[in-house]
């Protein structure tokens, strides 16, 4: 099988018979063997499961029941969400001795009730405290288009599993970026949803205040699908709304006529790459951007979100900190320790602020339907790096690989990445758009992909 | 609160240690102490925005 093939090419081959689950499976299994040993993309392989599941959607096909909209279609997850029979890492070294988790996450079941196929776990930076791909305990992930670059993180394996050509869809956790950056560092496509769209229900946590899960894919479409099929109301996640599920794909071709789009200026200018420039001046024009408009006080809000993330992760993991301090990558236990010794006025301020900032950007949307912003300052920096200059600065590395995404999921946005193409490397850009609208998102992602605009670039293989 | 720089980390650092019962080696003092500076600039750069007292934390989009 064509290593490049989309989800919905595979399910569309497969629902009218031109191809078997087990065929399918069977080249990506193949596949991950042959090239995952340079990608480090992979924690586990659910192989058995995966073989059963296939053979029992193609016998379903055989007796006549419909395929689903994913039907045949392999997938991974970040391996912070919970595969029963799998003690669920989060890229750590202490979570290897949890109890194998009793049930699979929500989002897997209901990718399989759509007739995906789990085919593995995927490695990532340790409690998601990271933001380029690399791991103390398990190694780096690397970048499928260099495999001296970082992939970017936390969701570390996934870029680099789909970028790689492993599996055309996978599962990642964005916090701060954590699917965002990957997408943009690998040349992907990602979707974070709303806050409270998606189920993290019997996912290992980050920061609970700012968690979301959602999709990253070599094709918009391919996000539409799988985020339409893990629509929908669960109870076991607290913050999880009760909405009825709104489908992206019906509306998904119908074009970008009459959509009002400006891009983010100020703060997301800023020590941007020229490579950024070019890619959000590329989107830009093919949207018909009219002019800029302002993200009030996006500075704050990115350090609003550091000070919540540092407590709120610092808080989480204080037992394991006073436990097993030894047993953390020291990079993420340093940081975690710094954040436990905040005071409280720091977090709840953090928090309030975050109220304001929420009503002074959701007005922006009362005369827009999209805003752009560059995914990430820069394409993927090498694996090891430590500064990198900015406009004519040297800066740490790894607090500034963030800062685009970080004041956007403060506020629980849903944001599309689109990948733009550019030479040698490729770069993301954000489409955000207001609470609940990931239809709108996806729809301008797919527009962008029809005009060539958007693209996610073939690495060499290997 | 004053400049980051003019302020006794250090000190900071042992006694929250202590009131948190976490067992920090000295050499890791270095790199906590640069990440709690730069965590709390930037709580510094927050607390300093004027918010009204009737603004309550609402993390959620209900509507």
């Amino acid at each position: 099988m064509e290593a490049w093939r989309t989800a919905a090419d595979i399910a569309g081959a497969v629902a009218s018979g031109r191809i078997t689950v087990l065929a399918v499976l069977e080249a990506t299994l193949e596949r991950i063997k042959q090239h995952d040993g340079a990608l480090n993309a992979f924690s586990a392989l659910t192989t058995e499961r995966a073989l059963t599941k296939a053979r029992a959607i193609d016998l379903g096909i055989a007796q006549g029941r419909s395929a689903g909209p994913l039907a045949g279609v392999p997938f991974a997850v970040k391996n912070l969400i919970d595969v029963a029979g799998l003690a669920t890492l989060a890229g750590s070294k202490i979570n290897a001795s949890r109890r194998p988790a009793a049930l699979d996450s929500p989002l897997i079941a209901r990718l399989e009730a759509a007739g995906a196929v789990l085919v593995g776990t995927l490695n990532m930076g340790e409690y998601a405290y990271d933001f380029t791909g690399e791991n103390v305990h398990y190694g780096a992930s690397s970048n499928p288009h260099d495999l001296a670059l970082m992939p970017g993180g936390s969701s570390s394996g996934s870029g680099a599993a789909v970028a790689g050509g492993l599996v055309p869809l996978a599962l990642g956790s964005d916090t701060n970026g954590s699917i965002r950056v990957p997408a943009s560092f690998c040349g992907l496509f990602g979707l974070k949803p709303t806050y409270g769209r998606l189920s993290r229900a019997r996912s290992f946590p980050f920061v609970a205040s700012l968690d979301h899960l959602g999709p990253l894919a070599r094709s918009s479409l391919d996000l539409a699908l799988a985020y339409d099929a893990m629509q929908g109301h669960d109870a076991a996640d607290p913050i999880c709304v009760d909405r009825p599920i709104e489908p992206a794909l019906p509306s998904l071709e119908l074009g970008i006529n009459g959509m009002r789009v400006a891009v983010a200026g100020g703060y997301f200018k800023r020590g941007l790459s020229p490579a950024g420039q070019e890619a959000v001046a590329r989107v830009a024009a093919a949207l018909g951007a009219s002019g800029e408009v302002e993200l009030p006080q996006a500075g704050r809000a990115r350090a609003a979100a550091y000070v919540i993330t540092a407590a709120e992760a610092a808080t989480l993991h204080l037992d394991r900190l006073r436990r097993r301090a030894g047993d953390f990558d020291p990079a993420v236990r340093d940081r975690l320790i710094a954040g436990a010794m905040l005071p409280a006025p720091f977090v709840v301020r953090a928090q309030k602020f975050r109220r304001w900032y929420h009503d002074e950007v959701l007005r922006l949307f009362d005369s827009l339907d999209a805003i752009l912003a560059p995914a990430t300052p820069f394409t993927a920096p090498r694996l090891g790096q430590q500064t990198v200059h900015l406009d004519g600065v040297e800066l740490p590395l790894r607090p500034n690989i963030g800062i685009f995404t970080q004041p956007i999921s403060f506020i629980g946005l849903p944001v599309a990445v689109v990948p733009v193409p550019l030479q040698p490397l490729p770069i993301g850009v954000q489409i955000i758009v207001p609470p609940w609208r990931e239809d709108v998102a996806l729809r301008i992602a797919y527009s962008l992909e029809k005009n060539g605009v958007a693209l996610a670039p073939r690495p060499p293989d290997r | 609160m004053s400049e980051t720089e003019d302020w006794p980390f250090d000190a900071f650092i042992a006694a929250a240690a202590a009131a948190l019962a976490l067992p920090i080696e000295p050499a890791w003092q270095p790199q906590i102490k640069a990440h709690l500076q730069v965590i709390w600039r930037l709580a510094q750069e927050v607390a300093e925005f004027d918010l009204p007292d009737e603004l309550e934390p609402a993390p959620v989009f209900e509507t």
